[in-house]
């Protein structure tokens, strides 16, 4: 009795009890789940137009956050630090369509999963060469990000939303908007869309997969770029900050694989509920660190529902 | 030249489906086996045996395991390393509830509770296919390493958090723990390794391992042709998972010695994986080549530098030893997406038809 009192009853009459803390405990889900949101977004770009499951976003991020930081640490002044580390992503991009996609073009879909987590390893190996192990600040305020913070009393209670969160989840939004205009009405956006549906069709109408390949690798660095400033101004820039990539994979599989929609959607979602379960289920009746999980068990129970995930597109089979 | 199957014929059907039509097979197996049986023990140091040849056989045994599953059956895993730790979490229990039981029965009961889990996590993989899988068995690396983690009755509520391999002794000889010898464990290893190869091939030659190959190239043909695709997608979780916890058995009790939940994290799943791919998915000779790959080369990288003069700190032999291997993936993949074995069976083709072309 006292369990299904914890589990049904305690943790709604807490809500209910500190409203104010509820709310604080959504927003930072919010922030969070915005941050997934971007990630999967990287990897919904790259599988719509090539099929590749990209385990790399993750230490792209990391890479690109690090590059730009690295720039500023040899007296590159911020503002120009970041075109820079652009261009760098840019390279990265033609790099790995040169080396690695374009010898593998028409091999089984497990075998280009395991080259971007190749790619992930040596991306791993060569950052830490380079800028070595060691966690990093993010240079918040060269980059004219505010870093205070707003505080409001609803309920008579207390909630504090820090600047730099509001800029992230502004600054996703318009990255968000600009990415669907693009896709939809240019004719590169079009082009990747294409591609995504079906690839010989696309190349039979002159549509160069080469050129779309760097061109989406190169916007899913750019994605990378902003979740790893927006992530490095919360927690710092370091290594394992690559963990993160494994947080954006539940929220595609909730979101479904193609969906841009999707991959905002679900990444919200989770990081609003993983935050509320954490909170009021995990820390006092399991242990805390549900975190960790949470998502994925979250993620499998809708699957075995909907296969697709909420906004993926129907699997049609046939013999 | 070597290979000349000149003069073998076949006269029945069986004769014909035999384990090594071609005597040469043979003969090359039972060298390996004396290899490994007598002249490696003759002539290796206590460091070759930890560093390089029990490692091979265990990475070699839980890539066959996820081989049985993704190369054979076609369900892509990415939750290796946390059955690899259930395995061995069931072990460890086993060997302390029950004092006096055998340490390779322990072992070899331990991949139930593994083949369990595994079924268990199996499910959704009836509705749920290709990347949507694999990301769902993510749930259950995730899952489960947090689980040994905060359920303390799983390493006996001890400070450490992490479980340490009392010394056990089989027939009178230390096997596992502190006062055990290489070469002891090594023979255990190996035997044990040996026998689950001898099985798997078998399964996988059988009614069962075609009834896998048939969901694996195509699930709804296979059910329209009566493969009952539960029975199929399940059976072929059940024996993953049993190879696999077995080879995570091992992995602590004869070769760690002791383990903490995060040595089950997604590095592991990944290296079996890696391990599996480069050695050839669908080959079971491939998962001895590809660990043997994946076990020397870190060995190799960081004592070739110091033997040639170059003194390199050990984090950047490290850090190096990760950008090298992520580049010989990448390269392994495109030089030959079909692994080690393919290369094996493409250079035997050779040596049959040597000095004609074809």
């Amino acid at each position: 009795m006292d369990l299904l009192n914890a589990i049904f009853v305690k943790p709604f009459a807490d809500m209910v009890a500190a409203p104010d803390f509820l709310l604080q405990v959504l927003w930072e889900g919010l922030v969070a789940g915005v941050l997934y949101a971007l990630i999967a977004l990287g990897f919904v770009l790259i599988y719509k137009s090539s099929r590749i499951f990209n385990f790399a976003q993750g230490i792209m991020v990391v890479f690109a956050a690090l590059t730009l930081i690295g720039f500023h640490e040899h007296g590159v002044p911020a503002l120009l630090a970041v075109p820079l580390t652009l261009a760098v992503m840019f390279i990265l991009a033609v790099a790995i369509e040169r080396v690695v996609l374009r010898p593998l073009v028409n091999q089984p879909d497990i075998i280009l999963f395991m080259a971007t987590i190749g790619i992930t390893l040596f991306l791993i190996g060569f950052g830490e060469i380079i800028f070595g192990g060691e966690n990093k600040v993010m240079i918040t305020e060269e980059l004219l990000i505010p870093t205070g913070s707003y505080t409001f009393e609803p309920f008579g209670g207390f909630v504090s939303i820090e600047q730099k969160d509001l800029t992230a989840v502004v600054g996703a939004v318009v990255l968000v908007v600009v990415l669907l205009v693009f896709l939809n009405r240019s004719k590169m956006g079009r082009a990747i869309r294409a591609l995504g549906d079906d690839h010989q069709a696309a190349l039979s109408v002159g549509i160069s997969l080469s050129t779309i390949w760097v061109l989406v690798w190169f916007i899913a660095g750019v994605i990378a770029l902003a979740t790893g400033i927006v992530w490095g101004a919360r927690a710092g820039v370091s290594f394992a900050l690559e963990v993160i990539a494994y947080k954006a994979l539940p929220v595609l599989m909730l979101g479904g694989l193609e969906s841009v929609s999707g991959a905002i959607i679900g990444g919200i979602a989770i990081g609003v509920l993983e935050k509320l379960f954490e909170i009021y289920w995990g820390q006092p009746l399991l242990g805390g660190n549900t975190e960790t999980w949470f998502a994925f068990v979250l993620a499998l129970i809708v699957l075995l529902f909907r296969p697709q995930g909420l906004f993926g597109e129907r699997i049609i089979e046939r013999v | 030249m070597l290979y000349r199957t000149a003069g073998q014929f076949k006269t029945s059907y069986r004769a014909d489906h035999a384990l090594f039509p071609v005597r040469q097979d043979a003969w090359l197996l039972a060298f390996i086996l004396l290899l490994a049986f007598v002249v490696f023990p003759m002539t290796a140091n206590e460091f070759v045996f930890r560093a390089l040849l029990t490692p091979v056989l265990i990475y070699a045994l839980a890539a066959l395991g996820l081989n049985i599953l993704t190369g054979y059956a076609g369900q892509l895993s990415l939750g290796t390393g946390a059955f690899m730790g259930v395995g061995a979490y069931a072990c460890y229990k086993l060997v302390t509830i029950f004092p006096d039981l055998n340490l390779i029965v322990a072992i070899m009961l331990s991949g139930f509770f593994s083949a369990a889990i595994g079924v268990a996590f199996g499910l959704p993989s009836l509705r749920i296919k290709g990347f949507y899988l694999a990301i769902a068995t993510l749930a259950a690396q995730f899952f489960l390493v947090w689980l040994f983690e905060k359920w303390a009755w799983l390493y006996n509520y001890n400070s450490s958090g992490s479980i340490q391999v009392p010394t056990i002794s089989v027939f009178g000889h230390p096997v596992a723990g502190p006062n055990a010898t290489a070469i002891v464990q090594y023979y255990v290893v190996l035997v044990i390794v040996a026998v689950i190869t001898w099985l798997a091939i078998n399964i996988t030659r059988g009614r069962i391992g075609r009834m896998w190959k048939a969901v694996r190239d195509m699930d709804i043909a296979a059910e329209l042709v009566g493969i009952n695709l539960m029975k199929a997608k399940l059976s072929a979780f059940a024996v993953s998972s049993y190879i696999v916890g077995v080879a995570g058995a091992l992995f602590v009790f004869l070769w760690r010695g002791a383990a903490e939940p995060v040595a089950f994290d997604i590095p592991l799943s990944f290296r079996v994986l890696f391990i599996a791919i480069i050695g050839g998915l669908g080959s079971v000779l491939g998962n001895y080549l590809g660990a043997i790959l994946i076990v020397a080369l870190p060995v190799i990288i960081s004592t070739l530098p110091a033997s040639v003069g170059l003194p390199l700190s050990s984090a950047m032999v490290e850090h190096l030893n990760t950008m090298i291997i992520g580049a010989l993936i990448i390269l392994f993949l495109i030089v030959e997406p079909h692994g080690l074995a393919r290369f094996w069976a493409i250079i035997r083709e050779k040596l049959i038809m040597w000095p004609f072309p074809h």
